[in-house]
């Protein structure tokens, strides 16, 4: 892999991240939150996760021979039925995202929603959300987000997104010799909390991972961050800690999550934590402004600030590559 | 002189008076202030305003969300919980029993707030 890890991504669209080389890229990390909004694309490469903003004209770069084992796509935040300021139309830009899917140059194999799917747990919300990723033609995996599981304590969502899922909506499944941990931290919230997990979740997460061998690649995917972006505003989880503890052992550890719109990513030991755009509405930084609520850019900023997440695993490589896209 | 001590009579009268009238008007200024006053909490940039509130016995607490996302009152003790509060939806509860009341929001937690009931 080049030295250089970075590229400028006014030259060419392309922001990489390589933490095989010398953990974090300083420069690189601070470029890449600048470039939150515009949508990423991860790829897995033996254990550490590199992360590249993709443009429009990215197309041949993206081509690379490190990629290709297996590709899969991130999407998050929808928040159907929202039609207030910055985007009074959560529709087009969720077709958006289709569009921007379906246009990857390495098509995805399957598709992750980390939550918040509609706005107001509607069946309404949830049937468009439906319609619209029916056109990715991909099959879609779903964790909850808050705003999922409202006013029935999930059984709606479980009923049309978790049918095979254990508890409240956890799950893990394996692909291509990767292995997959969706998790539920949105629900039995305690006042003045954080996201939940649970005895029960915890208790079966630990036994669903510790069979596997250590040179496993996981991907744990859950709605709120699992690591303490910004607690003042609700935003980590009170006992993502038990949770990652099981995860010490593994060589290539990638949890992807949404909840606070916007791209952010940090390596910890063998861990690499991203949080993907909405596809929906921008939220501020940590601690920008006066709340967490929606953040209102003119109408030509929107699609910069909204996207898509793209993962790549390449055997053998130590990391996944996780690139945000915009769909401006 | 005579008009000082006129004047001096007049205001002694005055401040029983004075003093009646308060006495008298406040029970039903007390008792139509409370009836008037807005028992409500406002859910806005995700804070409860005013994070206590303080009402009598068999008050009705009015929360009214003015955030652009949705919020679920919810009592600590499982004692009330309203249905999700879109954009300038409200949820009322009736205190009939004196004590300390905690709540959150369900979906974003590190709200909280309380309604004291004496």
């Amino acid at each position: 892999m080049a030295k250089k890890n970075l590229l400028d991504p006014n030259d060419n669209g392309f922001i990489e991240h390589d933490h095989n080389n010398d953990g974090i890229d300083r420069r690189g990390f601070l470029k890449c939150m600048a470039w939150a909004g515009t949508g990423a694309l991860c790829v897995i490469e033996g254990g550490v996760l590199t992360s590249r903003a993709l443009a429009s004209d990215m197309g041949s770069k993206m081509k690379s021979p490190k990629m290709g084992e297996l590709s899969f796509v991130q999407i998050s935040d929808s928040h159907m039925g929202f039609n207030k300021p910055a985007n009074p139309d959560v529709i087009a830009t969720l077709q958006a995202a289709v569009d921007k899917i379906n246009a990857l140059p390495e098509q995805p194999e399957f598709i992750l929603h980390t939550g918040d799917i509609s706005h107001l747990s509607k069946p309404s919300e949830f049937d468009n959300v439906d319609q619209i990723l029916k056109g990715t033609n991909k099959e879609i995996f779903f964790v909850p987000g808050e705003h999922d599981v409202l006013n029935d304590d999930g059984a709606m969502f479980r009923e049309r997104y978790g049918k095979n899922s254990k508890g409240q909506g956890w799950y893990s499944f394996d692909k291509n010799g990767v292995h997959f941990v969706g998790l539920v931290n949105v629900m039995n919230l305690k006042a003045g909390g954080l996201g939940t997990l649970g005895g029960e979740q915890l208790e079966w997460m630990e036994d669903d991972v510790k069979h596997l061998k250590s040179s496993t690649p996981i991907v744990v995917f859950a709605h709120i961050p699992l690591w303490s972006v910004y607690p003042k505003w609700g935003w980590g989880t009170d006992d993502s800690a038990q949770a990652l503890s099981y995860l010490r052992k593994f060589g290539s550890v990638t949890v992807l999550n949404g909840h606070i719109h916007q791209t952010m990513q940090k390596v910890e030991g063998n861990i690499t934590f991203h949080t993907a755009f909405s596809t929906a509405f921008p939220q501020p930084a940590p601690g920008q402004g006066e709340g967490p609520g929606p953040m209102k850019v003119p109408a030509e900023q929107l699609r910069s600030i909204l996207g898509i997440t793209d993962v790549n695993y390449v055997q053998g490589r130590h990391a996944l590559a996780v690139v945000d896209s915009s769909l401006a | 002189m005579t008009k000082r001590n006129l004047l001096f009579s007049g205001l002694a009268l005055m401040i029983p008076l004075a003093l009646a009238t308060v006495l008298v008007l406040h029970p039903t200024r007390a008792k139509s202030e409370a009836a008037a006053a807005p028992l409500e909490v406002r859910v806005d940039n995700f804070t409860f305003g005013p994070d206590t509130l303080t009402v009598p016995v068999n008050s009705t607490v009015t929360w009214v969300n003015k955030d652009d996302l949705p919020h679920v009152i919810a009592s600590t003790d499982g004692v009330f919980k309203s249905k999700a509060l879109d954009t300038d939806d409200k949820y009322s509860y009736t205190f009939t029993k004196a004590g300390t009341y905690a709540y959150f929001c369900s979906i974003h937690p590190k709200m909280v707030g309380k309604i004291v009931v004496q």
